[in-house]
C-alpha cells in the first residue's frame, strides 16, 4: 500500500513568508519601481510587474514541490495545491500589511521608494480596500497556478519554466537595443512557445541526436563541428551590426571578458584570490594614456596605440610581479585583502594632487587617440569590437594553452594544496609569479582598451568595484572555466547594461549574486568540472 | 628543512628587508624635516593626536568584531563594515525621532539628553547586532566546513548586498546626525581643549570596551566563545553549544559595531551607505596590527591605527614635500596593512596567524 509522507502546514506559511520578506524588499529597494517603466508586453506588463510574479512564481512551486510526495509515493495534487495557495497568500498577506500600514503612517520618511505609485501597483489601482481582497485573491491564483506546475513531469515542467523566463529576457534585449517598447503579446507567446518547444524537444530528443553524430565517421564529425565554428565565428563577426549602441555593450563585454579571462588564471587556475585585480587594469590604461595622448607635455613622445600596447601590457605584467612579491607566502584571505589594498593604494595615489603634474590627478587624461590601421581609424564602437574580440581570442588561446601546460597543471597542484605542491618539487615562487604576471598581462590589455574606447580616464573609473566585478564573472561562469568567463561576462556586464535604469542596483545584484553562488552553485553556472565529468562518465567518482 | 629555511633567508627575504629600510629612512627623512619646517605648533598637535584617538578608539570597537570572528570562524568577516554602517542608520533614524521631540534642544547636558543618547546607541546597537546573526544564519552557516576562499567570497558578496540595499532602502544621499547643542565647542581637560562630542566618544568607546573585556573574560558565555575558538570540536566534547557560541559571538561584534556607528555619526555628523567600507578596512588592519585573534590586540591596534592616520600624513609627508597630505590618508593606512602583513604578520600582540595554514 502506498503512503504519503507525513506533512507539515507550516512548511508552506514560512516558505510564502520568507517570499513575501523577499517581494516587499524588492519593492522597497527600489527595484521595482524603477523597471514600471520598461514594458515586457508593451500596455500588459512592464518589467517591475515580472520581478513581483517571479517571487510568487519561485516560492510557490518551492513550497509546492516540498508539499509534494516522492515518486514511489502516493501522488497528492490536493495537497502539493494547497501548499502553494497557502504560500502565495502569504506573500500577497505580508504585501497587504505593508500597503494597509503605509495608509496609516508615512513610510516614505524612511524607506524612499515607499511612493503612492507603489501602493498602486500592489493594489492593482483600485486602492484600499478593494485592492488589498484582489491582492490576496491573486496571491491565491498565483500560488495554485506555481503550485499546479509541481505536478507537470520535470521535462514539461522544464520547458515551460524556460519559456517563462525568456519572455522577459527577450523583451528586455529586444526593447533596449531596438523597439524602445516592449513585445506584442502576439509576439510573446511566439518566444514563450518556440523556446518552451525547442527546450522540450532538446530534452526529448537529445541524446539520440549526440548518439548519432558520434556515430558518424570520424570525417564527417570534424566537417561537422567545424561548419559548428564557422557559424559560431560568422555570429561573432556579425554582431556589430546590431548598431551603435549594441556594440557599445559588447565592447564593453568583451573588456570584461579580457579581465575576467585573466583573474580566471590567478583565481580559478592558481587559487589566488586578487581583489586589487583593477591596480593592473588601471596601469594598463595610464600608460596607454600616457604613451598616446598628446595632452601629457612631460613624456616626451606621443606615439600611437599599437606602439604603447606592448608597453601597457609590459607595464602591468612587471607591476604584476612586483605586487606578486611581497604577498608570496600569504594564505588565501590575507592576500585577498593585501592585494584589495594594493589596489586602492595605486587609486588613492592616482587621485591625489601629489601626482597630479605627472598624471592628471582627478582630473584624468583625455585625448586618447583611437588605434588606427593604414590609415582605417577604428573610431566607433562596431569598429573597436574587432579589436576587443582578437583580443579575446588571443587571451582564450593562451588560457586554454596554459591550462593543459605543465604551468597549468603547477598551479592547480599549489591551488589544490601548496605544501603538496612544494614537496612534490613545484616552486611555489615562480609558479605564483607567473600567475600574477600573467594575469596581469590580460588586464593591462583590457585596460589599454579601455582607455582607447573611452578616450578619457579619470582615477575613479579603476575603484574596488572593478574587482569585484570581475570576480563576479567568473565566480557566476565557473572558477577556472573558458566559457564560463563569457557567459558570465555577457549575464553580468552585457545584460545589466542594456537594463540602464537598473543601474543602481548592479552591485546589489553582484553581491546577491557571489552569495547565491556560494551558497547553492560555487562550481558556477559552466563549471570546469563539467568536462571531467564527460571524460569520466562511468566513474564519476573520479572526477570529484 | 635547513635548505628550505636557507632558501628563505636570502632571495625575496632579503630584498624585503632592503624595501624596509629605504622606508624607514623615508619616513625619518620626512618626521625630521617636518618638525625643521615647523609648519605645526603644539597645539595642532594635541588636536590632531586627539582626534586620532576618538577615531582609533571607534576603530578599536570595529575591530573588535572582526578580530572575536576571526577566532572564533578563522574567517574574514568582510561584511562587518556593513554592519557598522547599518548601526549608524539604525542610531541616525531613533535620532531623528528624539530630535523631533525637542530631545536635543537643551544648551546643557541634562537626563533628556543622556538618555536619548543611550537609547539611540541601544537601538543602534540592538538593529546592528539582528543584522549580524542574520547574516550569519543565511550566509556564513552554511559554508563553515567550505574551503577557506568560500566564506570570504560570500562575505564580500554580502557586503555589497548590504551596502547598495541600504542605498536602495534608503536613498543615495547623505544624512545629517543631528546636532547637539550641548555637545558643541571644547572643554578643558588638564590643560588640553577637547571637542566635547571626542570626550563623549572616548569616554563611551572605553566603557564598552571594558564592558566586552569583561564580559569575555570573567562571563561564562565568554569563557565559551573562547573554549570554541581554541577548538571547536573539543569544546563541543564539554558540552559547548558551538552555533550559540557562534551566534553569540556575531552578537556581541555586531551589537559594538552598531554602538561605534553612532559615535562615529556624532564625530563626523554624517551617515550614507558607503561609509561602512574605509573604516570597516581600516578596522580589519587594525585587528591585523594587534593580532588578529586577539581581543586585547584589537583594542591597542585600532588607537594606534587612529593615532598613526591622524598624524603621519602631517608628520611624514609633509616633510617630503608631497602636497595635500590628508589625501593620501586612506592610502596610508593601507600601506601600513599591507606592511604589518608583510614584516611582522604576528601583529603588535598577537599570534601568527598571516602564513600558518590553520
Amino acid at each position: 500500500m502506498k503512503r504519503t509522507s507525513p506533512f507539515s502546514w507550516m512548511t508552506p506559511v514560512t516558505t510564502g513568508l520568507i517570499g513575501g520578506v523577499v517581494a516587499l524588499f524588492l519593492c522597497l529597494v527600489g527595484i521595482v519601481e524603477a523597471s514600471l517603466g520598461r514594458y515586457v508586453i508593451t500596455g500588459i506588463v512592464t518589467m517591475g510587474q515580472v520581478f513581483v510574479l517571479a517571487v510568487y512564481a519561485i516560492f510557490a512551486m518551492q513550497a509546492a514541490q516540498k508539499a509534494a510526495p516522492g515518486q514511489d509515493e502516493k501522488p497528492a495534487p490536493f495537497r502539493t495545491l494547497a501548499s502553494g495557495a497557502i504560500s502565495g497568500l502569504m506573500i500577497s498577506v505580508v504585501l497587504a500589511i505593508f500597503v494597509l500600514l503605509g495608509q496609516q503612517i508615512d513610510l516614505r520618511a524612511v524607506f524612499i521608494h515607499a511612493t503612492p505609485v507603489l501602493y498602486d501597483l500592489l493594489t492593482f489601482g483600485l486602492g484600499v480596500p478593494q485592492g488589498i481582497f484582489v491582492l490576496l485573491g491573486f496571491g491565491i491564483l498565483m500560488g495554485v497556478l506555481f503550485g499546479a506546475m509541481a505536478l507537470l513531469p520535470s521535462a514539461l515542467r522544464r520547458s515551460l519554466g524556460a519559456g517563462l523566463i525568456a519572455v522577459p529576457l527577450v523583451a528586455v534585449i529586444y526593447s533596449s537595443l531596438f523597439s524602445g517598447r516592449g513585445l506584442s503579446a502576439f509576439q510573446a507567446l511566439a518566444v514563450f512557445v518556440v523556446v518552451g518547444l525547442a527546450l522540450f524537444l532538446w530534452g526529448r530528443y537529445q541524446q539520440p541526436v549526440r548518439a548519432r553524430a558520434n556515430a558518424l565517421p570520424a570525417r564527417q564529425q570534424r566537417s561537422m563541428r567545424l561548419g559548428l565554428w564557422v557559424v559560431a565565428i560568422l555570429f561573432v563577426l556579425a554582431l556589430p551590426a546590431l548598431g551603435t549602441y549594441p556594440s557599445e555593450v559588447l565592447v564593453i563585454t568583451g573588456i570584461f571578458v579580457l579581465m575576467g579571462l585573466g583573474l580566471n588564471i590567478v583565481v580559478g587556475y592558481a587559487g589566488l584570490l586578487d581583489l586589487g585585480y583593477v591596480a593592473f587594469f588601471a596601469i594598463g590604461a595610464y600608460v596607454m594614456a600616457i604613451l598616446t595622448s598628446p595632452e601629457i607635455t612631460w613624456f616626451p613622445f606621443s606615439g600611437n596605440f599599437w606602439i604603447a600596447l606592448p608597453f601597457a601590457v609590459l607595464a602591468a605584467t612587471l607591476a604584476g610581479v612586483i605586487l606578486g612579491i611581497p604577498v608570496l607566502n600569504m594564505r588565501g584571505d590575507y592576500l585577498a585583502i593585501v592585494t584589495l589594498g594594493f589596489g586602492e593604494i595605486i587609486r588613492l595615489v592616482a587621485l591625489s594632487d601629489w601626482l597630479k603634474p605627472l598624471i592628471g590627478g582627478s582630473n584624468g587624461i583625455t585625448q586618447i587617440p583611437k588605434p588606427v590601421v593604414f590609415g582605417f581609424s577604428f573610431d566607433n564602437p562596431q569598429k573597436l569590437y574587432y579589436i576587443v574580440v582578437i583580443g579575446c581570442v588571443i587571451a582564450a588561446f593562451i588560457a586554454t594553452r596554459l591550462k593543459y601546460s605543465r604551468l597549468g597543471r603547477n598551479w592547480m597542484a599549489i591551488r589544490e594544496d601548496e605544501d603538496v605542491a612544494q614537496a612534490m618539487g613545484i616552486d611555489l615562487v615562480r609558479n605564483k609569479l607567473m600567475a600574477f604576471a600573467t594575469g596581469a598581462a590580460l588586464s593591462g590589455l583590457a585596460g589599454a582598451l579601455f582607455a582607447t574606447k573611452l578616450t578619457s580616464i579619470y582615477p575613479h573609473s579603476f575603484n574596488l568595484l572593478v574587482s569585484i566585478n570581475v570576480l563576479a564573472v567568473i565566480i557566476v561562469g565557473g572558477l577556472g572555466s573558458i566559457p564560463g568567463v563569457i557567459i558570465g561576462a555577457v549575464a553580468l556586464v552585457g545584460l545589466p547594461e542594456l537594463l540602464r535604469e537598473f543601474a543602481e542596483y548592479r552591485l546589489l545584484v553582484y553581491g546577491a549574486v557571489l552569495v547565491f553562488m556560494m551558497l547553492k552553485r560555487p562550481e558556477g553556472l559552466l563549471p570546469e568540472a563539467r568536462r571531467k565529468l564527460e571524460l569520466h562518465e562511468l566513474s564519476p567518482d573520479v572526477a570529484e | 628543512m635547513l635548505k628550505n629555511l636557507r632558501r628563505r633567508v636570502s632571495g625575496t627575504t632579503i630584498a624585503m628587508w632592503i624595501i624596509g629600510f629605504i622606508l624607514l629612512v623615508v619616513v625619518i627623512v620626512g618626521v625630521v624635516r617636518t618638525l625643521m619646517i615647523g609648519k605645526y605648533t603644539g597645539a595642532d598637535w594635541t588636536d590632531l593626536f586627539v582626534y586620532g584617538i576618538s577615531q582609533g578608539s571607534v576603530y578599536a570597537l570595529i575591530a573588535l568584531g572582526y578580530t572575536m570572528v576571526y577566532g572564533i570562524l578563522r574567517m574574514i568577516n568582510f561584511a562587518h563594515g556593513d554592519i557598522f554602517m547599518a548601526g549608524a542608520f539604525f542610531g541616525y533614524f531613533t535620532a531623528i525621532v528624539f530630535e523631533k521631540n525637542g530631545f536635543f534642544d537643551s544648551p546643557t547636558v541634562d537626563g533628556k539628553l543622556v538618555l536619548a543618547l543611550v537609547v539611540v546607541t541601544l537601538v543602534a546597537a540592538a538593529g546592528a547586532a539582528g543584522l549580524a546573526i542574520l547574516l550569519e544564519r543565511i550566509a556564513y552557516r552554511p559554508l563553515r566546513r567550505a574551503p577557506r576562499l568560500v566564506p570570504l567570497i560570500t562575505a564580500i558578496g554580502a557586503s555589497f548586498f548590504l551596502e547598495y540595499s541600504f542605498l536602495g532602502l534608503f536613498g543615495s544621499g547623505i544624512k545629517g546626525f543631528p546636532e547637539i547643542d550641548a555637545l558643541k565647542g571644547r572643554v578643558s581637560i588638564f590643560g588640553v581643549e577637547i571637542l566635547k562630542t571626542q570626550v563623549v566618544v572616548i569616554v563611551a568607546s572605553f566603557v564598552m570596551l571594558i564592558a566586552l573585556w569583561l564580559f569575555v573574560q570573567r562571563s561564562k558565555m565568554g569563557k565559551a566563545i573562547q573554549a570554541v575558538s581554541e577548538d571547536k570540536d573539543a569544546a563541543a566534547l564539554m558540552g559547548i553549544n558551538v552555533d550559540r557560541s557562534i551566534m553569540i559571538t556575531f552578537l556581541v561584534g555586531g551589537a559594538l559595531a552598531g554602538a561605534a556607528g553612532v559615535l562615529y555619526a556624532l564625530l563626523f555628523r554624517q551617515v550614507y551607505f558607503f561609509m561602512g567600507f574605509f573604516p570597516g578596512l581600516k578596522a580589519f588592519t587594525a585587528a591585523v596590527l594587534g593580532g588578529i585573534g586577539n581581543i586585547a590586540g584589537a583594542m591597542v591596534g585600532g588607537l594606534f591605527l587612529g593615532i598613526a592616520e591622524s598624524l603621519f600624513p602631517n608628520l611624514v609627508l609633509d616633510g617630503l614635500g608631497i602636497p595635500a597630505p590628508y589625501q593620501l590618508k586612506d592610502a596610508l593606512a593601507f600601506l601600513l596593512l599591507v606592511l604589518v602583513l608583510i614584516f611582522r604578520p604576528t601583529g603588535i600582540l598577537g599570534e601568527r596567524l598571516a602564513t600558518k595554514k590553520a
